[in-house]
Parts: C-alpha cells; sequence; structure tokens
C-alpha cells in the first residue's frame, strides 16, 4: 500500500507540483479503513471530501429504481471514487462498497479547492481527470442505450412489419427514433448494425425482415 | 425503375437548403423558397436529406416487410 507521501508524489491531481508543494498537502490527508461489503458513500449523499482508494477493491454501482444493481466501475488502488460529484458540487451520483478489506485516503472538499486556486496546475490536472473519466462514462453510456435501443427496435419492426403486398404503417428513421425514445442518429445505426448481422435489408422504400427469429431474439433480450 | 420522391412537407420547410447540400445525387434543389426533389429516378432513398434536415420537412418513409 502507498504511503501518504508516495500517494502525493504519483497522483494525477498533483502532478507537476515542487517537493516543497507537495509537503503541506500529506497533512491535508485523512486516512480511513473499511471492512468488506462496508459501504463508503451512498447514492444521493452530499460529497465531502475526495477519496484516493489506497488498498483493497472498490464497487461504484447504481441501484434502479426497480432495485437492480448497475455496477459503473471495479475501482482499484491509486483511483480517486467520487471526483465527479465533489467538483460539480453535487451529491453521490454513485454508491461506493468495499469489496474486500479497504483503506482510503481523503482530502477534505474544501482543501482541494483551495489547492486548485493556489496551483493553477492542480485545476488543469483535475480538468484532464474529469475528460477522461467523462469519456469513459459516455462509452458506457453508449454501449448500454445501444442494447436497449437495439431491443426496442427490433419491437418496432416487428410490430409494424406487414406481408409484401400488404399495405402497412411507412415509419421514416425519425419516427422510429421517435418510438424507441432516441435520436435519429441512433437508430441509423442500429439498423445498420442489423443489416450487417443480415437481420434486416433495404430494398428502396422497403426495409426488409430478412430474419424474424433474431429479431425476436434481440427484442426479447434487451427490452 | 424505382421513382418514388422523398415526402415533402411545403409548410415546413424553409428553404434552407441543407438537404440540397447532402444530396449526393445532386436530387434536390430549391425552388420558391421550398425545396423540390427533381431527380426521383437516382435517388436511392438514403434518406440524408431526412437526417439534416432541422424542421422533419423531408420524408423518406420505409414499409416495413416480412421476407
Ligand atoms: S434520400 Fe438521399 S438520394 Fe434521395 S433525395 Fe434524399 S439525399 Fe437525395
Ligand atoms: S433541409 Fe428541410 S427545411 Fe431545409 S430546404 Fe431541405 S427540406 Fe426544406
Amino acid at each position: 500500500m502507498k504511503t501518504k507521501t508516495e500517494l502525493v508524489n504519483t497522483s494525477v491531481f498533483f502532478a507537476g507540483l515542487k517537493p516543497e508543494e507537495l509537503e503541506p498537502i500529506i497533512k491535508l490527508i485523512i486516512e480511513k479503513k473499511y471492512e468488506r461489503d462496508e459501504m463508503l458513500f451512498f447514492e444521493g449523499d452530499a460529497t465531502e471530501s475526495l477519496i484516493f482508494l489506497a488498498s483493497g477493491v472498490v464497487k461504484i454501482f447504481k441501484t434502479s429504481p426497480d432495485g437492480k444493481e448497475q455496477i459503473l466501475s471495479i475501482a482499484h488502488p491509486e483511483e480517486t471514487l467520487n471526483e465527479l460529484p465533489l467538483f460539480n458540487g453535487g451529491l453521490n451520483a454513485t454508491s461506493a462498497q468495499a469489496m474486500m478489506r479497504v483503506v482510503v485516503y481523503m482530502i477534505n472538499k474544501r482543501d482541494i479547492e483551495m489547492l486548485m486556486r493556489k496551483y493553477p496546475l492542480v485545476a488543469s490536472n483535475v480538468i484532464h481527470i474529469l475528460a477522461k473519466r467523462t469519456r469513459r462514462l459516455v462509452t458506457l453510456v453508449e454501449e448500454l442505450s445501444f442494447k436497449r435501443v437495439n431491443g426496442r427496435l427490433a419491437g418496432i419492426l416487428l410490430e409494424n412489419a406487414v406481408r409484401e403486398g400488404q399495405s402497412g404503417a411507412r415509419l421514416t428513421q425519425r419516427d422510429m427514433a421517435a418510438m424507441a425514445g432516441t435520436a435519429r442518429e441512433v437508430i441509423s445505426r442500429s439498423l445498420k448494425a442489423m443489416e450487417d448481422d443480415g437481420v434486416i435489408g433495404f430494398d428502396k422504400h422497403k426495409l426488409i425482415i430478412k430474419d424474424r427469429e433474431a429479431l425476436k431474439i434481440i427484442s426479447q433480450t434487451y427490452s | 425503375m424505382f421513382t418514388m420522391k422523398p415526402e415533402i412537407d411545403k409548410d415546413k420547410c424553409d428553404g434552407c437548403g441543407l438537404c440540397v447540400g447532402v444530396c449526393h445525387e445532386n436530387g434536390i434543389m430549391i425552388a420558391n423558397k421550398t425545396v423540390v426533389v427533381i431527380d426521383e429516378v437516382e435517388c436511392d432513398w438514403c434518406g440524408l436529406c431526412e437526417a439534416v434536415c432541422p424542421n422533419d420537412a423531408i420524408r423518406c418513409p420505409l414499409l416495413i416487410v416480412f421476407a
């Protein structure tokens, strides 16, 4: 496990600071231990300090309204657990639970803010860290919502399909997006993926369902 | 031969010309401040005009059929 001194020396938050500038930061660190399964913080609580994981593994998750747990990430030593809510001044967007014995180092929010004011370098490090974290979240959201959109879209196609020669609803991609609760671009991508998989095809103004069974499975799995 | 034009809602179209620019068949033009599809033969229903239109004024609806 890293000591407090090693933490400030190696953390990206304080990268670029001189040794004499790092020295006083060490004194700001508070150490805390958690047993396995113990909660570090809860979704919806106020964020008081920036938490660095010193040792152990922590599960970062959200609970859906129907009680399902969605694990967003597993944090490993040297990662921070709550920089997003800390810097937007809001409440914790996630919960965190120790998956084994865990030691954390904490720096009070006011102290972090003071450091950012005092050392612009720290502020720019923070921007860097936040940007990286945001990118990771965006990717996750894309993966999750893409699967769900696929599921909904599959259902919409099945519901609105007619036999060749019959007349039926003619839907634009924008219509499908509105029905699936998403953007046209997402539907476009989704249709393309289904086309690549050979599930559907296009013939001018017709969307042809080539593999009805596959579409049913997609619809049932992800809706 | 396939001849069917993207549907145009003249009330919604403000003649901004965005669709004209994206049509890879150069099949669209603006006349009297609204859009007209001039080359319906070449239109392959790619939907780019629909995608770019800010007013939902041009549409390429699809009939969904079982194979
Ligand atoms: S669907 Fe494509 S080819 Fe047809 S008019 Fe629109 S942009 Fe042009
Ligand atoms: S993009 Fe839409 S509003 Fe603009 S000219 Fe084309 S149809 Fe009209």
